[in-house]
Formats: structure tokens, C-alpha cells, sequence
């Protein structure tokens, strides 16, 4: 892994470390008398901060995840070096994508 | 005494088989012994490779019930309490024959990692000082005394998936470089050091500084070359 | 088979981080795709009614946790890397193991 990769990676998890730490106190708080659409929606909607943090989020993890993958199928696999790192780029997209959507969902006004 | 060891030599080549030998058992040997013993007395063809005997040279490394070892300085009392021992080559480096590994590659890797110090000055220039309990002497001083016997690099998972891989023992040699304050060529080192093939791939299992027979941390020296590649990369030094 | 010269606290520690990691990666998607539902609050609703049950709850729960080691495992990682070397490398890694099923047995109780 070369030092661009390396700080992509290092500096994904640093941001991540908090995020995550933020995103598992806001789970064991939701949990308490169990879930609900209506109570996780009623935190988020419109929420500009929450829409930020869950944006920040996705985008760092598709990194992080991307690359971490990447050194995955690079020495646990036989794949080719191309393979590799198409599946990589795949992989960010997608979680970019789809990661992107789902924040939309949870923060827009949406239908009721 | 009239016990015997168990001893099971790996013989040949990559696809060579197992042999079984009867040792006796001594009050005060090593596995180097009991190698040289069975060459001596029961098989003249074993291959291996040993120089120093007592732990300077680093050519008697070799796979002792799974571990990698300096069979000079590995006692069987320590390592078969039960009177076994199974006795392979090093991991990670073609086999030659029987216990003696082809570590050319390995030594490659020190050249790759810019593992051999750039003079700034001349000889006609005065002696710079180095003050002993400077930083960067006492980094330098916790990697400086590798005696080369590949160990780690049989050791380091990182290098059995990826041969580019430079691995700790020219990593750890480059750290020490870096932190001699007279090598000239700062920048050619991080340069070596922080490629696909580089410090960047370290894990961290610490598999290196696990076995090391002289105590060296590999993982260590990694990490000061992790930061230092990092601060260079940022600064746009290369 | 284990091999003898990897079973040591940093090997295993590192297996965890991998495995925990790529759980998370092929977890996400699906995370993604039922929260890009919520764009529409009653069919979020149906998919959360959805996981409802025991065993998708103990892997719910399962899956926290992992992302909770994860985290744990990440932090000892940059404190490795990016501060003064310790000594004290396998405490550290208990540490982090410990904390994260500390957390993960509050977790439990405010599920059940």
C-alpha cells in the first residue's frame, strides 16, 4: 500500500473512530423500549447536523471500507492487481451511493 | 544419559518429505547440535548452514517446532520438554535443500529499502558528533543490532501474502538509517521506504518482534517510518 | 491449523480487526438499502417490524459488536502507529477486546 493509500486509510479511521463512538452511544440510547420508524425518523428529519454527520459518514466509510477490502482481495486472494482495485472503486461507489440515499431517506422531509 | 530425541528433518526441496532421526539426548544442547549431530553421524548429506555458533552471524536460523529460531542459541530443553522436535527450513525464501533457504531475495530487500548509509561529507571533512543520548541515536541505537538471520522476515504474514512486501528486517534497517544524522540522502530513503512494496503494509501482528532472538521491534521501527513517510507525503517532499 | 509462530495476542488481535472488518463492509449495503427505504416511513416501518425477531436481532447485536472491536481495534492501531511505542502492546489489545464486550453486554441488556 503506497503512502497515499496509507493516509487515506489512517485518516478515514481516525474520523471514523468518532463517528462510530457517537453513532454506538446513539444506538444503545435508541434501543431503550425498542425501535421505531416513527422515533428514529422524528430525531432525524430535517436535521441538518444529523444530515451532516450521517453525510460525513458515509463518505469516510467508503473510503475506509474500500480500502481496507482492497488489502483483502490483495493478500487473500489470488486476484489480479486490475481485479483488485476495480473491485476497490466498486466498492466506494457503491457504499457512496447507496450510504448517500439512505441519508437522504432518514434526513428529507420524504413523504409521510 | 541414554535418552534420544525425536527428531524430524524436512529434506529436499519446496516438495520434499519428512525423515526421522534418533538423537541422543545431551544435558547442555542446542538445536544447532543436534542438527550437526545428525549430519556427523547419521547423515552426511543434510544440509544446513551455521558460521559463528554462538549467535553473532545470523546464519543458523531454521523452523523449530513451528517457530523460527537461532539454532545456535535455542537450547532443546527450552523447546522440547517432551523430546521432540520438528526441524524445517525458513519460511518465506526458496528452499536450496533441506534446512538451508536461498536468501537472496531477502538481502535484495535491504538494497530495496535503501538499507546502506549515503555519506554527506567526505573523509577530509571533520567527524560530525553525535551526542549519545540524542532522539534520534537512541532510535537508531534500538534497531542497530540486527544480525540479519531473516527470523522476522519467516515470520511476517505480510511478506508470505505479498513477496514485494520489503519486510521488517530491511525496514527496521532503513529506520536506523533514517536516524543517523549524517546519511545524506533523507528524502532517496523515504523514497524506498513508503512504495507499494513499503512500510505502508504493515499490519502490526508484531509476529516480527515476537521472535526476534536479539529482542530488536521491527513494528516499532515500522511505525517511525509509517510517520515519517506520512509527514513527507504532507509536506510534499515527494 | 494455527501455525506456532502466529499464535501470539497480535496475530489474533489482527485477525479480529480483518474479519470484524470485512463483516462490517458486506453488512453495510444492507444497512444502506433498508434506511434508503425510510424515504417512505411505512415501509421503513415494515422493514424494522421486520427485524423483530430473535435470531435477526442476535445478529443485529452481533453486528454492533463487531463494529464496537472494530472501533477498539482501529484506536489501538493509530495509538500504535502514531504515538510513543509502549510496551505495553498486549494489554492494550485486551483492553480494547474488553471494553468493546462491555459494551456490547449493555447493549444486551436495553435489547431484551
Amino acid at each position: 500500500m503506497n503512502m497515499r493509500l496509507y493516509f487515506l486509510q489512517r485518516a478515514s479511521a481516525a474520523i471514523l473512530a468518532l463517528l462510530v463512538l457517537i453513532h454506538l452511544a446513539v444506538i444503545i440510547y435508541a434501543v431503550q423500549g425498542g425501535l421505531s420508524a416513527e422515533e428514529i425518523l422524528g430525531r432525524t428529519r430535517g436535521n441538518l447536523g444529523w444530515g451532516l454527520f450521517y453525510g460525513l459518514f458515509v463518505v469516510t466509510v467508503a473510503i475506509h471500507g474500500s480500502i481496507g477490502l482492497r488489502g483483502i482481495l490483495a493478500e487473500w486472494t489470488r486476484l489480479g492487481r486490475r481485479t483488485v482495485n476495480g473491485a476497490a472503486w466498486a466498492t466506494a461507489a457503491l457504499l457512496l451511493v447507496w450510504g448517500l440515499r439512505a441519508v437522504l431517506a432518514v434526513v428529507g422531509e420524504g413523504a409521510a | 544419559m541414554t535418552r534420544e530425541l525425536d527428531v524430524k528433518i524436512k529434506r529436499g526441496g519446496d516438495d520434499g518429505g519428512y525423515e526421522n532421526f534418533r538423537v541422543p539426548q545431551r544435558e547442555n544442547q542446542t538445536v544447532l547440535d543436534v542438527v550437526t549431530w545428525i549430519q556427523r553421524e547419521a547423515d552426511p548429506t543434510l544440509t544446513y548452514r551455521f558460521a559463528c555458533r554462538v549467535g553473532v552471524c545470523g546464519s543458523c536460523a531454521m523452523t523449530v517446532n513451528g517457530r523460527p529460531r537461532w539454532t545456535c542459541r535455542t537450547h532443546v530443553s527450552k523447546v522440547a520438554g517432551d523430546g521432540r522436535l520438528v526441524i524445517e527450513p525458513l519460511e518465506n525464501m526458496p528452499v536450496i535443500k533441506d534446512l538451508a533457504t536461498d536468501m537472496t531475495g531477502f538481502f535484495e530487500k535491504w538494497q530495496a529499502a535503501r538499507g546502506r548509509f549515503e555519506a554527506a561529507i567526505s573523509r577530509d571533512d571533520p567527524l560530525v558528533p553525535i551526542l549519545p543520548d540524542s532522539p534520534e541515536r537512541r532510535a537508531a541505537d534500538a534497531a542497530i543490532e540486527c544480525i540479519n538471520c531473516a527470523v522476522c522476515y519467516s515470520a511476517c504474514d505480510v511478506v508470505s501474502w505479498d513477496q514485494d512486501y520489503l519486510g521488517p528486517a530491511a525496514l527496521n534497517r532503513a529506520w536506523a538509517a533514517l536516524n543517523d544524522v549524517r546519511d545524506g540522502d533523507r528524502a532517496g530513503l523515504l523514497r524506498a521506504v513508503s512504495g507499494d512494496a513499503g512500510c505502508g503494509n504493515c499490519h502490526s501482528h508484531q509476529s516480527c518482534a515476537e521472535h526476534c532472538p536479539v529482542e530488536i521491534n521491527p513494528t516499532r521501527s515500522i511505525a517511525g517510518l509509517k510517520r515519517a513517510s506520512l509527514v513527507a507525503l504532507l509536506k510534499g517532499e515527494r | 491449523m494455527i501455525r506456532p509462530s502466529r499464535n501470539h495476542p497480535g496475530f489474533w488481535a489482527f485477525l479480529l480487526h480483518r474479519l470484524s472488518g470485512l463483516a462490517l463492509v458486506l453488512f453495510l449495503p444492507a444497512h444502506f438499502l433498508v434506511l434508503g427505504s425510510a424515504i417512505n416511513a411505512s415501509a421503513f416501518d415494515a422493514a424494522i417490524a421486520w427485524t423483530d425477531r430473535p435470531l435477526v436481532k442476535f445478529g443485529e447485536w452481533g453486528i454492533v459488536v463487531l463494529l464496537a472491536l472494530h472501533m477498539t481495534g482501529g484506536i489501538r492501531l493509530l495509538a500504535l502507529e502514531f504515538l510513543p511505542w509502549s510496551e505495553g502492546q498486549k494489554a492494550r489489545i485486551a483492553i480494547g477486546i474488553g471494553a468493546a464486550l462491555l459494551f456490547g453486554a449493555a447493549l444486551a441488556l436495553g435489547l431484551v
